[in-house]
């Protein structure tokens, strides 16, 4: 049994139909990773998986668990969270309160310095501004705290969504460097790329979405090896 | 100098509405029209308490838990199943709530007008100056209730949790917050804070009517609205400036008969100057 199963996903807005029903697995240690077109429906299945967003049809597993309805703060509880597209920092909030809030499922205090400390010790440049208003972050930083908030509530599967977005290409190695070591210490990943190349560099498994719609899959080296994801995706 | 403690103690009822209009709106992302009503409601309990020779301290207790109840309720039955739905959709239902709360009013206590005597506290002379001590209670007590306010939300959990779900409800929801709970938080403070502000205003102006609320609630919203709506300092702010100009005005007599306009024209002088209001920010567009 995978760690999240996905089966027949139809997701609407409205009337229009944004999933058309896909099923993937995530199986437990591994990195997985969507590709896709701008608008393929990547940020639709995140959100749907996570209750954001109302499933039509289908069924969402975890851990064996059907959890379709499950409001999305108690899908956090059940160590499942999300990286949003455009990071969603708490703009106002200072660096330390937001990721006081990534802690907000533990009632320990002391354990949430800990893991505070931890946080800092992954991403000393969050340590240095610790008081500062996150909106003023620049754009890097705001994503390594979007993550380490993320971590803070020791998820077992993280979905991380384009987290690379808009970022220079150095950043973008070091965020993807941190991927793997969130990996290796044993968060299962669920990654959403526009950097298809690097994205499946790191996955294990590797799902390709167009229009709603999963149109092929296979190992990270498979599909970067396929003459049509290389066409579509990989600039030639 | 007494008209300005006056203006000050008036203020800190108006900034205590306002309270409740600004956390609301920031939080549940709606215009709780009923919130006026309220105040109503809370000076309803305590008129009763006392009819039933129940002690003043009793009046204003019973006061608190039962808006604290009924902003409770109102937003379970009535705006979280609309949850999602048009912003129109629940501004109709808030203001139909009000007229149903002034109704119920009218239907139990009948539409006149019903004299309170909470309490009665002989004004004092301090240097020459002749000073109402209910207004300095409203004031102090006010304050206070202000600053225990603004301590919670900043340094409790479940003040940040509100801030959270104020700046981001989707992000909120992926840290494990409840925000149905929290938009209930919201309710319950907002709804004691009217009681705690209908108690004062009753120690100012000892009478009740189902109307009531109509107009504290509509000059606590315009305040809430001034000091920039979703802003907490902002509605303290707001409230106060409204106290202290409706006092001053009434005072000076050429401007007394228009100091209700006055007041709703500092609204529209702030906002051409300030769209945001005093303290509102910008909203930054989500990415
Ligand atoms: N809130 C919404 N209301 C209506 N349609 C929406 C909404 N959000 C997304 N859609 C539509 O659903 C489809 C899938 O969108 P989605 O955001 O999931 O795409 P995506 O693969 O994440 O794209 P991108 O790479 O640009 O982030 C698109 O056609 C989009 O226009
Ligand atoms: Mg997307």
């Amino acid at each position: 049994m995978a760690l999240l199963e996905v089966r027949d996903l139809e997701v609407y807005y409205g009337v229009i139909q944004a999933l058309k029903g896909i099923s993937f697995d995530v199986n437990e240690g591994e990195i997985v990773t969507l590709i896709g077109a701008n608008g393929a429906g990547k940020t639709t299945t995140m959100h749907s998986i996570m209750g954001l967003i109302p499933v039509k049809h289908g069924s969402v597993t975890y851990e064996g668990q059907l959890i379709n309805k499950v409001p999305s703060h108690k899908i956090v509880k059940l160590g499942m969270t999300q990286v949003p597209e455009g990071r969603h920092i708490f703009q106002e909030l200072t660096v330390y309160d937001n990721l006081l809030l990534g802690g907000y499922i533990e009632n320990d205090m002391k354990k949430i310095k800990a893991d505070i400390e931890d946080v800092y010790s992954r991403f000393p440049r969050l340590k240095e501004r610790h008081s500062q208003i996150a909106g003023t972050l620049s754009g890097g930083e705001q994503q390594m705290l979007a993550m380490g908030r993320a971590m803070m509530s020791h998820p077992k599967l993280l979905m991380l969504d384009e987290p690379s977005m808009g970022l220079a290409p150095i950043l973008v190695d070091q965020i993807f460097e941190i991927i793997k070591e969130f990996n290796k210490s044993g968060t299962t990943i669920l990654l959403v790329e526009q950097n298809a190349g690097k994205a499946l560099e790191i996955a294990d498994h590797a799902y390709v979405l167009e229009n709603g719609k999963i149109v092929l899959s296979g190992t990270g080296a498979e599909l970067a090896a396929s003459d049509e994801v290389k066409k579509a995706y990989l600039g030639g | 100098m007494s008209t300005f403690i006056d203006g000050l103690s008036l203020g800190s009822i108006y900034a205590l509405i306002a309270l409740g209009y600004t956390m609301v709106y920031g939080i549940a992302k709606m215009l709780n029209f009923a919130h006026g009503d309220i105040i109503m409601v809370g000076s309803y309990a305590i008129l009763t308490t006392l009819l039933m020779n129940g002690h003043p301290v009793l009046a204003i207790i019973a006061a608190v838990v039962i808006c604290t109840a009924l902003g409770v309720l109102i937003e379970k039955l009535a705006y979280k199943p609309l949850r999602g739905a048009s912003p129109l959709a629940v501004l109709i239902t808030a203001i139909g709530v009000s007229y149903f709360l002034q109704s119920v009013a009218q239907l139990i206590f009948g539409a006149q007008t019903h004299p309170i005597s909470l309490v009665h506290f002989p004004p004092v002379v301090i240097g020459g100056v002749t000073i109402s001590v209910s207004a300095i209670i409203s004031l102090v007590v006010g304050a206070l209730i202000m600053t225990l306010l603004t301590l919670f939300i900043k340094f409790t959990k479940l003040g940040r949790a509100m801030i959270a779900v104020s700046e981001d409800r989707a992000a909120a929801k992926l840290m494990g917050i409840n925000v149905n709970m929290i938009i209930m938080v919201t309710f319950a403070i907002g709804s004691a804070l009217a009681a705690f502000a209908s108690t004062f205003y009753v120690m100012q102006i000892p009478n009740t009517s189902p109307t009531l609320g109509s107009m504290p609630g509509i000059k606590a919203f315009t305040a809430a609205v001034i000091g920039g709506i979703g802003s907490i300092p902002g509605a303290m702010l707001g409230g106060v400036l409204m106290g202290v100009v409706e006092k001053i005005s009434l005072s000076i007599p050429v401007l007394a008969p228009y100091t209700t306009a006055l007041e709703f024209s500092l609204l529209i002088i702030i906002l051409l100057v300030k769209p945001t209001g005093l303290l509102g920010k910008k909203r930054r567009e989500k990415v």
